[in-house]
């Protein structure tokens, strides 16, 4: 028999909404004497607002206000902060200005807030805002990572000499040089992490709507994290109070981070509306997205690995340029430090590792987390870095990792991680049989009959999900606690509602929450609503990213779970005159132990809600709230292997067989893990092959601004994919998980390009577009001279 | 978008009589490229006259020796007229092969051909097949209607009828799209027809252009190999994100090859 | 300056005034309310907004109302059966979990449908082919695909059935 509840592929209950078009996106709710809004970008990188002459667009037909730097100034409204304190290597801490509302002195990206027009209709709204008259001084701008902190470029922030936001250190840097000193052979890598656009196809969207009654502003926006964004909105900004802010993020259309930033359009919906006692609704036209969305990963990086006599890694040490675009964001300045540098030891045992990480500033947008958030940067470096080693010493590229797996758990790396468990042989040995590496020579040799070059490449990943215990993190600079909270109500009729602090905007959470109450309380997951997204119904909750979701807001659950058979077995004992310490609770069922007298659950609810004759002190209701602060980051991990096939006569890369095995702990709906992955290596693929934000080096302009130009991986860019699993259960939350919803994206860039790159037999950055690979093809004399 | 006046015509003679009352009007065929652009406020016509209700400019039939599209024929119905797969394969390939299954329901030829986007295909049909594109004016020859990067020699007011293909011995089309947006970053169609080989490149330039050493080498021998030699210098082609000449100038090279595989060569 | 537009959506007669630059997609979701059908680019290219009009796939965003005067529309919102059944294309995303956030989900499902209209066996590599003008971020449409060619095996049968 099938299994129910955890382990079971469940259809998920959410689908039913989604396919008959019934969803509840931001853009599709709608309130009455709802206003339109349109914001006006800077169309320059780098510009100081000499004025803003507003008379013209105010005059407009509909034009019910236009809102400026000003304006926000005169409310008192503050800036976004950045949400993680740094200290560089002297002990200074980072320089982290915030990212005001609306410019005012300066525009410091092209797309960067300027004004808003709030009208009756939406075009009305547009027509105002280009005939907005504003009046820029055109400044140079700092577009290039690699001359941002160089004397003569231009300062994104007057005060902040060299545009540097910090410059960071981790690990034991003597013992790192030592190593290298005493390697038998040192790999060197220049590498590339492109800077990816996330691309939620849900363009994002606010709606601002204000009850003078009440005082209370309601805004539903499309975020990964309501309640991040009201203490955010409330105690940075200072819009209202928290009490007065009620935060809806409803059906939300994909995040993978860039929804976790709270952003200026969200603000100024929910300020306009206050102001004009009217909704204000602002839905972004997808070239707005790609301008002003977080833009995520734009690191440049040279990397070194020391290997000793017998293949042994001994140290591994890089220097990385992270680049933050126009300000900090809520994330930005922790993705390249504690989501990075912690996560260089990858699988292996790695005795001395030390990476020092600039982070700039430049007139770009800003960048913030997006799937897997520092952690795919670190991986695609560990595993450019050991593929690499491996064909220069000429180990087998699968033998050489696995001679520097951590066996031993748990396990300490030099930087800060403590590894609890896993088995990386075991997800290694288990690809290369679903990948059937041993066939590849044969493989091959068949691709050159047909005059194409195949390659082959691994990467086998670790990431920390999970995020975090609390203390662990504020230790290391987190402004906020990283718990997460749940309730559960029930109902006197028996059924369930389940609220949780976590969103889902994708990831099936109403299934997934539902099966683990089906079975730890033993009711149907049918029986079971789970209540997610709005901050007036739900627990608190510090939302969805990093993998979080099932190991802390699906641990708060099963601590609110306990509680519930807590307090069930108080009044099973008062029903069935036993002693508390003698019910047992099993399958839905509270029974007197070694009797047959027994209560269900769902009598137990009822008894709650009419406690017609309970005892003083046995308190009614069956509702209970927990908090839970993890005990440890989770390590999920795994092997992909990436099997390629490139037309020398284009240049083309063609994906043939994609393999990836991974450990995610326990698995609660294997159907939505594995669409999990597959999502995560569609976006990995898609930053190895297709996609690159490229922004005009001398102008300044976003060039990639539309689906035109930025390369979006399509149906046909893809392969199937096999994958398998291996398990090792997480000791350090109750439900033994890990988390799943990165892990394709972390490993899948490393695996592309380790097999690109073996393919052509020369080390190309990503994209690996069918241009770069002719050339480098043409440089090594093995293009096809066009027959 | 802009606001604008709508008018419906169900002949071309009252299209072209909108069109001159307006004050800056302009033609709507399927709207696949007009649309995007007035949305994004590109463009501010005043008035935009609908094709679509003219019944004289749909179909495909056969006449003489020619292949003759009507100007509001879509790129799927051109992709699947039994008509054209039998006669010119390579013209029912190449329609397949433009944008995507939503976008060839609705464009059309002659919208394709009037707005000549550099990177669109029909213009590298067009000229590789030596068609002849009927206005309610006039007839223009291929060689003579594209003059340059979106333009072309029609006038303001004049309206594509259709366009007629000679059945040619023998066309291929090969086509390497743009990743991004699955345009043409280079496109080839090479013809063995009455008038001799052509050999006509989309995408690659800054409009359509033939290659007479290509069709030269041909004529001596239609076979993949009599082009492998031939490049076209890479002095004037396209360059941005997705390719520079350099690499255009190969990939005309290459799609030839596989253009003139297709044809049977 | 509006002008009338009247068209069937979903089997029901529908008039509204217009203006002229009101797109198909804005008028299924504002005039009409309704929101299944989303709005994911301003550059044709993502797919969230397929409808059909009179039986063919197109991207609403880029029809104006007016063109459509006279048109059948059906929008995700009609695809089920008057009871509530599911259309099997629907059936199948579900069952072979083709979505994921549900955005992409309205489009993409309206395509399919349309490709097994054209070509009701079609492989995997037509599916991939057949659907390159809809793009989804969540599932790396491996999903999609298995739920598209599971579809297609199940209409056929139905089809054979009714013969």
């Amino acid at each position: 028999m099938a299994p129910e509840g955890i382990g079971a592929r469940l259809q998920r209950k959410e689908d039913k909404r989604f396919l008959t078009g019934k969803g509840r996106y931001t853009d599709d709710v709608n309130r009455a004497g709802q206003t339109f809004a349109v914001v006006v970008r800077s169309p320059h990188p780098h510009a100081r607002i000499k004025g803003i002459d507003a008379a013209g667009a105010e005059a407009m037909p509909g034009v019910l206000a236009v809102l400026t730097g000003a304006e926000a100034k005169a409310d008192g409204l503050g800036g976004l902060p950045a949400g993680w304190m740094i200290h560089s290597r002297d002990g200074s801490p980072m320089n982290a200005p915030v990212h005001p509302i609306l410019a005012d002195d300066k525009a410091r990206y092209v797309g960067d807030p300027v004004a808003l027009v709030v009208a009756e209709t939406y075009a009305q709204a547009k027509d105002a805002a280009d005939a907005l008259m504003v009046d820029y001084e055109e400044l140079p701008a700092n577009v290039a990572l690699d001359k941002a902190t160089a004397a003569d470029t231009p300062k994104v922030f007057d005060d902040i000499a060299d545009n540097r936001c910090f410059d960071w250190e981790l690990g034991d840097k003597a013992a790192t040089e030592k190593a290298f000193s005493e390697a038998a052979h040192v790999t060197t890598m220049d590498i590339v992490n492109n800077r990816l656009i996330p691309n939620a196809i849900e363009p994002r969207a606010a709606l601002g709507d204000y009850d003078s009654g009440t005082d209370v502003i309601t805004l539903y926006t499309t975020s990964q994290n309501p309640h991040v964004a009201r203490l955010v909105i409330s105690a940075f900004v200072g819009l209202a109070p928290e009490h007065k802010l009620h935060i809806i993020a409803p059906d939300v259309g994909g995040g993978f981070g860039s929804k976790i930033y709270v952003y200026n359009e969200e603000v100024l919906c929910a300020w306009a509306s206050k102001r004009l006692k009217r909704p204000v609704k602002w839905t972004a036209e997808r070239t707005e997205s790609f301008l002003a969305d977080a833009h995520g990963r734009d690191h440049v990086t040279k990397a070194e690995l020391a290997l000793d006599q017998a293949g042994k890694i001994t140290g591994l040490r890089v220097h990385t340029l992270a680049n933050l675009g126009g300000y900090p964001s809520l994330f930005s300045t922790a993705v390249p430090t504690y989501l990075y540098a912690t996560l260089l030891s990858g699988q292996y045992a790695i005795p001395a590792i030390y990476a020092n990480v600039e982070a700039v500033y430049t007139n770009t947008a800003p960048v913030d987390a997006y799937r897997g958030a520092g952690r795919p940067e670190a991986t695609y470096v560990v595993e450019r870095l050991v593929e690499t080693a491996a064909r220069e010493t000429g180990a087998d590229p699968a033998e050489l990792r696995r001679k520097n797996f951590v066996r031993e758990f748990p396990y300490q790396t030099p930087v800060i991680m403590t590894y609890d468990v896993g088995d990386y042989e075991a997800s290694l040995d288990a690809a290369l049989k679903l990948g059937d590496y041993a066939g590849f020579a044969e493989r091959r040799k068949e691709s050159e009959a047909r005059g194409k070059l195949r390659g082959i490449g691994f990467s086998n990943y670790i990431e920390a999900c999970g995020i975090a215990p609390s203390a662990a993190v504020g230790s290391l600079g987190a402004g906020v606690g990283l718990w997460e909270s749940a309730s559960i109500r029930f109902n006197a009729t028996g059924n369930v509602y389940v609220y949780t602090g976590s969103h889902s905007h994708g990831q099936g959470h109403e299934t997934t929450f539902a099966q683990l109450v089906q079975s730890w309380l033993g009711i149907p997951e049918d029986q079971v609503e789970v209540i997610h997204g709005d901050t007036e119904k739900t627990p608190m909750g510090m939302g969805t990213y990093g993998s979080r979701s099932l190991a802390v807001g699906g641990s708060a659950i099963y601590r609110a779970a306990e509680k519930i058979i807590e307090k069930g077995k108080k009044i099973a004992a008062h029903l069935l005159e036993a002693s508390e310490g003698d019910i047992e609770f099993k399958d839905g069922k509270f029974t007197v132990a070694g009797t047959d007298k027994a209560k269900t659950i769902q009598e137990i609810a009822f008894a709650a809600y009419v406690p017609h004759n309970f005892p003083p002190g046995l308190e009614p209701g069956l509702e209970e709230n927990a908090f839970y602060d993890p005990l440890n980051f989770t390590f999920p991990a795994g092997c992909q292997i990436c099997e390629v096939e490139v037309d020398p006569d284009t240049g083309v890369v063609e994906i043939v067989n994609f393999t990836a095995v991974d450990d995610f702990g326990t698995v609660i709906n294997p159907m939505i893990v594995e669409g999990q992955v597959h999502g995560g290596i569609a976006q990995g693929v898609g930053q190895a092959l297709l996609e690159g934000c490229v922004y005009d080096l001398e102008s300044g302009q976003l060039v990639t601004g539309s689906y035109m130009d930025y390369c979006m991986p399509r149906a046909d860019n893809l392969p199937s994919f096999r994958l398998g699993f291996t398990t090792t259960e997480n000791p350090s939350n109750p439900l033994g998980v890990k988390g799943c919803g990165e892990a394709g994206a972390i490993a899948a860039p490393a695996a592309v390009m380790n097999a690109v790159t073996d393919a052509i037999g020369a080390d190309i950055q990503m994209p690996a577009t069918p241009e770069k690979i002719w050339r480098a093809l043409a440089a090594r004399g093995t293009a096809h001279a066009a027959e | 978008m802009h606001a604008f006046e709508y008018h419906k015509p169900s002949s071309v003679a009252d299209a072209v009589a909108a069109l001159g009352k307006s004050e800056d009007g302009k033609l709507i065929a399927g709207g696949q490229t007009l649309i995007p652009t007035l949305k994004q406020r590109l463009a501010m016509p005043s008035d935009v006259v609908d094709l679509r209700a003219i019944a004289e400019l749909k179909g495909i039939r056969e006449d003489g020796g020619a292949i003759v599209v009507g100007a509001m024929t879509t790129h799927a119905e051109v992709a699947e007229s039994d008509l054209v797969k039998q006669a010119i394969p390579a013209l029912a390939a190449l329609a397949e092969g433009i944008g995507d299954p939503q976008v060839r329901h609705r464009g059309t030829i002659g919208g394709s051909i009037a707005n000549n986007d550099p990177a669109a295909d029909y213009p590298g049909a067009v000229v590789g097949l030596g068609a002849t594109v009927h206005t309610d004016k006039r007839t223009i020859a291929a060689d003579d209607f594209f003059t340059g990067m979106f333009e072309t020699a029609l006038a303001e007011d004049e309206v594509i009828t259709a366009v007629s293909f000679p059945k040619p011995e023998a066309a291929g089309y090969a086509k390497f799209p743009n990743p991004a947006s699955r345009y043409a970053l280079v496109g080839v169609m090479v013809a063995k027809t009455g008038g001799g080989v052509r050999v006509a490149v989309t995408g690659a330039g800054p409009c359509v252009f033939r290659v007479p050493e290509m069709e030269s080498a041909l004529s001596g021998g239609f076979s993949a190999d009599a082009v492998g030699s031939v490049k076209v210098p890479a002095d004037g082609l396209n360059t941005d994100i997705h390719a520079s000449a350099d690499y255009r100038s190969h990939l005309i090279t290459v799609m030839a090859k596989r253009a003139v595989k297709a044809a049977g060569g | 300056m509006s002008i009338p537009v009247s068209m069937t959506v979903n089997g029901k007669a529908v008039s509204k005034e217009v203006e002229p630059r009101m797109l198909l997609v804005e008028f299924l979701r504002e005039q009409l309310g309704l929101t299944g059908t989303h709005v994911g680019c301003d550059t044709s290219q993502c797919g969230a907004c397929v409808v059909m009009i009179d039986g063919t796939s197109v991207k609403a965003c880029t029809a104006l109302a007016a063109q459509c005067d006279g048109s059948s529309v059906t929008t995700i919102e009609g695809l089920a059966a008057a009871d509530g059944t599911l259309h099997p294309m629907q059936q199948a995303f579900r069952e072979h979990h083709g979505l994921q956030c549900g955005f992409c989900t309205p489009g993409m499902v309206m395509s399919a449908v349309d490709l097994l209209q054209h070509n009701p066996d079609p492989s995997e590599e037509e599916v991939r082919d057949w659907l390159e003008g809809n793009i989804c971020r969540c599932t790396g449409y491996h999903n999609i695909v298995r739920a598209v060619l599971d579809a297609a095996g199940k209409m056929r049968g139905q089809a054979q059935a009714a013969e």
